[in-house]
């Protein structure tokens, strides 16, 4: 297990650092990162500064090295957007996202569970179709239709919730749901598939012999099997959320990271864009590592094939 | 193309299906068969909701989809009617724009400040608990879906977002699919160390979120019709590399292969003419599968400002440009997300019905 867990941080390492050499690269492609900030009447003498104070002047190797140097110790950089620290604007930004990230997997979670186990025990039925239509639906909408369309119905048609911004509860509603649609079409039928396996297994079949009420059959002997399939998927899901609230934020205005993204690259604040893409690698590549060992805990074939 | 195959695709199974479908002959039942499992209303959908437009847009469109015209901004679809509605005045709005905003969000609480709430003909301060009787305008046929702030019709930008959608997803899959096609059969025909560094990258690519690479190129390289393309194929090819490199893997242990290479075939020769129409199959089934996702990466990034530029007619920009005005003219979005949520569900039932037919293998993938 020991083994297994260095094996898999190593590996994340490593993931980590192609993922800080690509966005390093990509921000030297996009030409001379001055171009961007210094208007024409900038003179060679005040730019020919810059570079060196911005050691644009050194090979492309030392200026990596100074890069990742700097991201370990915290230093980001400066926003010339916003005129501040990035850790600072991405300390601030943070909670939001996170706050809507977790009102969206709880939103999965109370939705995707219960409707995947009740269309396997009523496996052909109406219900089941509708699911089915469902989660069918929720793979081929856009988050932004998605978002779009519930913030028409229930902020602008029904008047229920407010149309964007962030506040009290009744703010993180309609951006909660439409983060979390996608999860939970695909979640649902995760869970569909792995209770249709447990069900047709031979100790439920025992447990029925011996009479055990069949909600019990269903909540306490299969559910609990059934929730390793989608176990596997969290790093999946994460993936999602992080896509989706890039996304959400915008429909909603919701002043998080992912909006925050979306505001640096309308004014080509590459410094800003560059800091959250390697914050959300950095989260994404760690929650795998969590996932992977959660999961070889959890099913001790996985450690043993590695 | 023709599928040459050396060896039937699905092996001895494959080969007793082609032997079973001869001795049955092209009867009409048969073919009445094959055409009832034909699904026809994603087809239907997609002809004509995205292959028609996208081809004939510049006939079919009643007006110019960049240009529109001032005067007739914001007019609602054609069927709606003129209507008179009343309000009660819940809270007075500042706006940039008070006649046109106030007393249709009267009923809402937007929560800013003093305004000049205007009744119906346009006169007058109306104060609070005040009920507000105000026309509102219907649209005409000549905008059947009504239009946009600038005044552009709706349908017109819709057909030419359909060519938009169709272009961007073709050449990015094409684009895509030979990179990740040749590299998934050069890794599985050469094997050693540049597999092990392939399938690494593949590994890594696949596990990232798309969206935020698609962000980081677009940022270095600029927004674009050609950087969206080179954005999603980038985004694509490591699907297709591992997969592929799956099957190359399989038919590289044949006999066939072997024999070409006694025959002094080069390298080259044996990828192209003897393993890439054994995976043929595959990659078509692939690229259907994808063209839905395809057509939402495009959407999204547009919407978010990141894709196509304005003022092109992207079903993405659209929903963004739509997205302002949503609380007084929800056609602007509404369309384009319509047609979108369409196209894709179709692509997939589609895809999902191609994949079936031709390669059952794939159905985890």
């Amino acid at each position: 297990m020991q083994r297994f867990i260095v094996l898999r941080i190593l590996q994340g390492l490593l993931a980590v650092f192609v993922i800080s050499l690509i966005v390093f690269a990509l921000s030297r492609v996009a030409g001379d990162p001055l171009a961007a900030i210094l208007d024409d009447e900038a003179g060679k003498e005040q730019i020919e500064r810059l570079r060196q104070s911005w050691g644009l002047d050194k090979p492309l190797h030392v200026q990596y090295f100074t890069y990742m140097r700097r991201l370990l110790t915290g230093d980001l950089g400066v926003s010339f957007r916003w005129d501040r620290p990035v850790l600072e604007l991405i300390a601030e930004r943070l909670p939001a996202t996170i706050q809507l990230s977790a009102f969206a997997l709880v939103v999965t979670g109370i939705i995707a569970f219960p409707i995947g186990v009740l269309s396997a025990v009523k496996k052909d039925s109406w219900f089941d179709a509708g699911g089915k239509m469902f989660a069918i639906l929720g793979q081929s909408a856009p988050t932004f239709a998605v978002g779009l369309i519930l913030m028409w119905v229930f902020a602008v048609q029904l008047g229920w919730l407010p149309t964007s911004g962030k506040g009290g509860i009744k703010h993180i509603i309609l951006p909660g749901f439409a983060l979390g649609y996608y999860n939970v079409a695909a979640i649902m039928r995760l869970t569909r598939s792995s209770m249709l396996d447990v069900l047709d297994t031979e100790y439920v079949k025992l447990a029925r012999i011996k009479g055990i009420p069949e909600w019990k059959i269903v909540w306490k002997h299969c559910f609990r099997n059934a929730l390793i399939g989608p176990l596997t998927y969290f790093s999946l899901i994460f993936a999602i959320l992080i896509t989706g609230s890039v996304v959400i934020e915008t429909v909603f205005a919701w002043p998080g990271l992912g909006l925050m993204v979306i505001e640096a690259i309308n004014s080509k604040d590459h410094i800003v864009v560059q800091a959250v893409v390697m914050l959300f690698a950095l989260l994404y590549v760690g929650i795998n590592i969590i996932t992977d060992i959660t999961y070889a805990y959890v099913d001790p074939r996985i450690r043993y094939n590695q | 193309m023709a599928v040459q195959t050396s060896a039937p695709p699905g092996g001895p199974a494959g080969a007793a299906a082609g032997v079973a479908a001869g001795t049955r002959g092209l009867s009409a039942g048969r073919i009445w068969s094959e055409l009832r499992r034909l699904p026809v209303i994603p087809m239907f959908i997609l002809v004509f909701l995205l292959v028609i437009p996208a081809i004939f847009a510049d006939v079919l469109s009643p007006h110019d989809s960049t240009i529109g015209d001032l005067d007739r901004a914001l007019e609602p679809p054609g069927w709606v009617r003129d209507r008179e509605t009343s309000q009660v005045v819940v809270q007075r709005v500042r706006d940039k724009n008070p006649n046109e905003i106030s007393i249709n969000n009267a009923r809402r609480n937007l929560n800013t400040g003093v305004a000049n709430l205007v009744d119906a003909n346009g006169n007058g301060e109306v104060d609070l608990g005040e009920t507000v009787v105000r026309m509102e305008e219907g649209g005409s046929w000549e905008y059947p879906f009504g239009t946009d702030k600038q005044g552009r019709d709706v349908l017109s930008r819709m057909m030419h977002g359909a060519r938009i959608s169709l272009a961007v997803s073709c050449l990015a899959i094409l684009l895509g699919g030979i990179l990740g096609t040749g590299l998934g059969m050069i890794a599985a025909y050469r094997g050693g160390f540049l597999d092990a560094v392939l399938m690494r990258i593949v590994d890594i690519k696949l596990a990232f979120p798309s969206i935020l690479l698609a962000l980081t190129l677009v940022v270095a390289i600029g927004s674009g019709f050609s950087t969206v393309i080179i954005v999603i194929a980038l985004l694509l090819w490591a699907r297709y590399a591992r997969v592929i490199r799956g099957e190359a893997l399989a038919i590289r242990e044949r006999d066939f292969i072997d024999r070409a290479r006694v025959a002094g075939a080069s390298n080259l020769r044996i990828m192209m003419k003897h393993i890439f129409p054994n995976v043929f199959n595959t990659v078509i089934v692939l690229a259907t599968l994808e063209v839905g996702h395809v057509i939402i990466l495009e959407a999204t990034l547009s919407f978010l400002g990141a894709g196509i530029p304005r003022p092109n007619p992207a079903w993405g920009l659209m929903a963004a440009d739509g997205r302002e005005v949503i609380t007084s003219s929800y056609w602007i979005f509404m369309f384009p997300c319509l047609a979108i949520v369409l196209t894709v569900l179709s692509m997939n039932l589609l895809g999902d019905w191609l994949r079936d037919r031709l390669d059952p293998k794939l159905r985890n993938v």
